[in-house]
């Protein structure tokens, strides 16, 4: 596989916490790949790695070992600055506690990345806010605060946020960890149908019925990948969601 | 990030947070009101005390005669050499810088009339003598030219014979025997006080110079000529003025001492307002410092909401600002902050000078170039203040920023 087949590649990514005394090796050499248009979960207990890895491919933390290309760009060379651009360009970020700005509308909070974005007009800079809310489908909702959208509504805002700039992957860190059930299905739903539109999207989480909505399951165990896995039939949450079948997913037990 | 966005996002964050903003702004409310009132009050003696010195005649020049120095020998003044009409005559004629110039005969004289007798100087001057000493009259009218070609026994008498010698009636139109000649008083004088040494200015008798000259003093020559420069500016030129036109009046030839002496009273002026600019001085430090506090105020709370506002920080650099973005926002913060609060430490410092002024009655002077200099330094405040917390925002690491809460 070739690195402009895939739009993810690690090559023996490795990394060091060095707490003076201790050296703690949080991943051991990862080789992944991800080509475009894949929707992966990434599990694994905490402490396994799987953050540690979500940070370096979101290009927040440079590896201490191994290469990583994005896109085709060897990061590894880039600078603080040059990885706050591709920050803004290539990834959208979706967290577990949204990370809205308070205070401000969910349309600013859209439009905050373009606004670090060189070169966009400021006629380009309302018009992709508006898609990107349309595309989560909170249109209506654009002059809404935070506290006054619920849970899910917020993570949209989120969503939208993370594609505003048409990136070329969305990172997703535990996005329905603080959303209830049918929630938290409802934003696989919308994380599906973005993906059928073609964007990649790679998500951590730890629970196995949100890694049933994707395509791709990859497993972290003590800094290593112990399970790297296609999955020929994931779940449609739309259909789950129309069926009504959430208590059969389980996703209740979740505590 | 372009300028415009980066002025719009720290604007935003500005507004959305109005109790931290007030708090932040106050320090520089507060010292820029201080700045601007203190030295508005400062400003204010020290004009008050200029009106003072110029209403006693600060544009006065005086030529006395006789010189302190004739070839390298102390003489004193009053030695030998005189002043005479025709050098009043001579400076009427030839001075430019002058408005008024007036002889000055002295003659202390026993007086009486009305209800006893006093002892006083009456000074024989010209009909310009009011205007050179900036003198008012509180009733009756001053001599004219005519009375003086006249040489007419009226005369013009200060507030401390008004006291001793018509207590209870009204002084013009009486008669006052000065050495036994006969003079009508057609005017009193407005209350003078104390001169700046220490004689009582009101204890006075003012008549026309001539009659003076002819019937009371008998002696051939004049005491002093006074002149009113045109100018407080050009005190010195027309004092370099009279001196040379005097010494054409008096033949010196070049390098001669003078037998002349010209004085002005700007020297006093000069020291009180010496004295009135180091107030000023003094109380804009003072309100200098609480402008300094202010902008350690504003580095505090700065601190404090780098601090506070970390997980912001965090999202803000997760997707996509750079680090010189977050430095720009806050500095930019910090000036809109400073500029504000000094903008509406203007505001304030105009009202509580315009309250100081009704509450006190105490003079007060607003100059515009304190005004922005005071606003020029709250913005300097800002950014100096401003930038060791907004460089802190930008050194944050992203991962470490979005972790906390």
């Amino acid at each position: 596989m070739n690195s402009k087949e895939a739009v993810i590649r690690t090559e023996g990514v490795t990394k060091i916490y060095d707490s003076g005394e201790v050296q703690v090796e949080a991943l051991k050499g990862i080789d992944l790949a991800i080509k475009p248009g894949e929707l992966l979960a990434i599990m694994g207990a905490s402490g396994s790695g799987k953050s540690t890895m979500l940070n370096i491919l979101g290009c927040l933390d440079y590896p201490s070992r191994g290469d990583y290309f994005l896109d085709g760009i060897h990061v590894n060379d880039l600078d603080r600055d040059q990885l706050a651009d591709i920050r803004n360009r290539k990834i959208g970020f979706v967290f577990q506690g949204f990370n809205l700005l308070a205070r401000t509308s969910a349309f600013e909070n859209v439009e905050l990345p373009l606004l670090y974005t060189r070169n966009v007009p400021n006629q380009d800079i309302n018009l992709l806010t508006r898609q990107a809310l349309e595309r989560v489908g909170l249109k209506d909702r654009a002059h809404h605060y935070p506290n006054q959208l619920s849970g899910g509504q917020q993570q949209r805002v989120a969503i939208a946020r993370a594609l505003v700039n048409q990136p070329a992957i969305i990172l997703a860190d535990e996005p329905t960890g603080n959303l209830d059930t049918r929630t938290s299905i409802e934003i696989m739903a919308t994380f599906q149908e973005l993906n059928r539109q073609g964007i990649t999207i790679i998500l951590v989480t730890h629970e196995h019925d949100i890694a049933d909505y994707c395509r791709r399951v990859i497993e972290f165990r003590d800094g290593l990948i112990i399970r790297d896995q296609e999955v020929a039939q994931p779940r449609d949450a739309s259909r789950d969601l129309e069926t009504g079948q959430l208590q059969t997913s389980g996703l209740g037990e979740r505590s | 990030m372009k300028w415009k966005n980066l002025i719009k996002v720290a604007f935003k964050s500005i507004v959305k947070n109005k109790m931290r903003t007030l708090l932040t702004m106050l320090g520089i409310i507060i010292g820029v009101g201080a700045v601007i009132v203190m030295v508005a009050i400062g400003k204010g003696a020290e004009q008050r005390i200029q009106n003072q010195i110029s209403s006693m005649g600060t544009n006065l020049i005086m030529v006395f005669p006789g010189s302190s120095q004739q070839r390298g020998v102390h003489m004193g003044s009053d030695q030998g050499v005189r002043l005479t009409l025709d050098d009043v005559e001579w400076l009427k004629k030839n001075s430019t810088l002058l408005e008024a110039i007036s002889p000055m005969v002295r003659s202390d004289v026993q007086v009486i009339g009305g209800s006893g007798n006093w002892n006083s100087s009456v000074y024989g001057v010209s009909e310009g003598y009011l205007a050179i000493r900036d003198w008012k009259l509180s009733s009756g009218d001053f001599f004219t030219a005519n009375d003086i070609r006249a040489q007419s026994k009226i005369c013009v008498i200060g507030q401390t014979l008004v006291k001793n010698l018509f207590a209870n009636e009204d002084p013009v139109g009486q008669q006052l025997r000065l050495r036994n000649v006969p003079f009508r008083v057609i005017g009193v004088l407005k209350e003078r006080g104390q001169s700046a040494f220490g004689q009582d200015q009101d204890d006075v008798i003012i008549a026309p110079y001539s009659t003076v000259y002819y019937r009371l003093s008998g002696q051939p020559h004049i005491h002093q000529i006074l002149a009113r420069a045109t100018s407080l500016n050009q005190m010195e030129q027309a004092q370099a003025e009279i001196t040379s036109i005097m010494r054409e009046s008096h033949k010196l030839a070049e390098g001669e001492d003078a037998d002349f002496t010209v004085r002005n009273q700007t020297d006093i002026a000069s020291t009180a307002q010496e004295t009135t600019r180091v107030l000023t001085i003094l109380l804009a430090s003072i309100a200098s410092i609480s402008l300094l506090v202010g902008g350690i105020g504003i580095m505090n709370i700065m601190l404090v909401s780098v601090t506070e506002r970390t997980h912001e920080i965090g999202i803000r650099m997760a997707v996509g600002a750079r680090s010189r973005d977050i430095l720009v926002q806050f500095l930019i913060e910090a000036i809109v902050l400073s500029l504000s609060g000094g903008l509406i430490g203007v505001m304030i410092g105009f009202g509580a000078t315009y309250i100081v002024h009704l509450a006190t009655d105490w003079n007060t002077v607003i100059a515009m170039e304190n005004v922005l200099l005071s606003f020029g330094f709250a913005g300097a405040v800002g950014v100096f203040f401003g930038y060791y917390p907004a460089r802190k925002a930008a050194a944050l690491n992203p991962i470490e920023a979005l972790r906390y809460e």
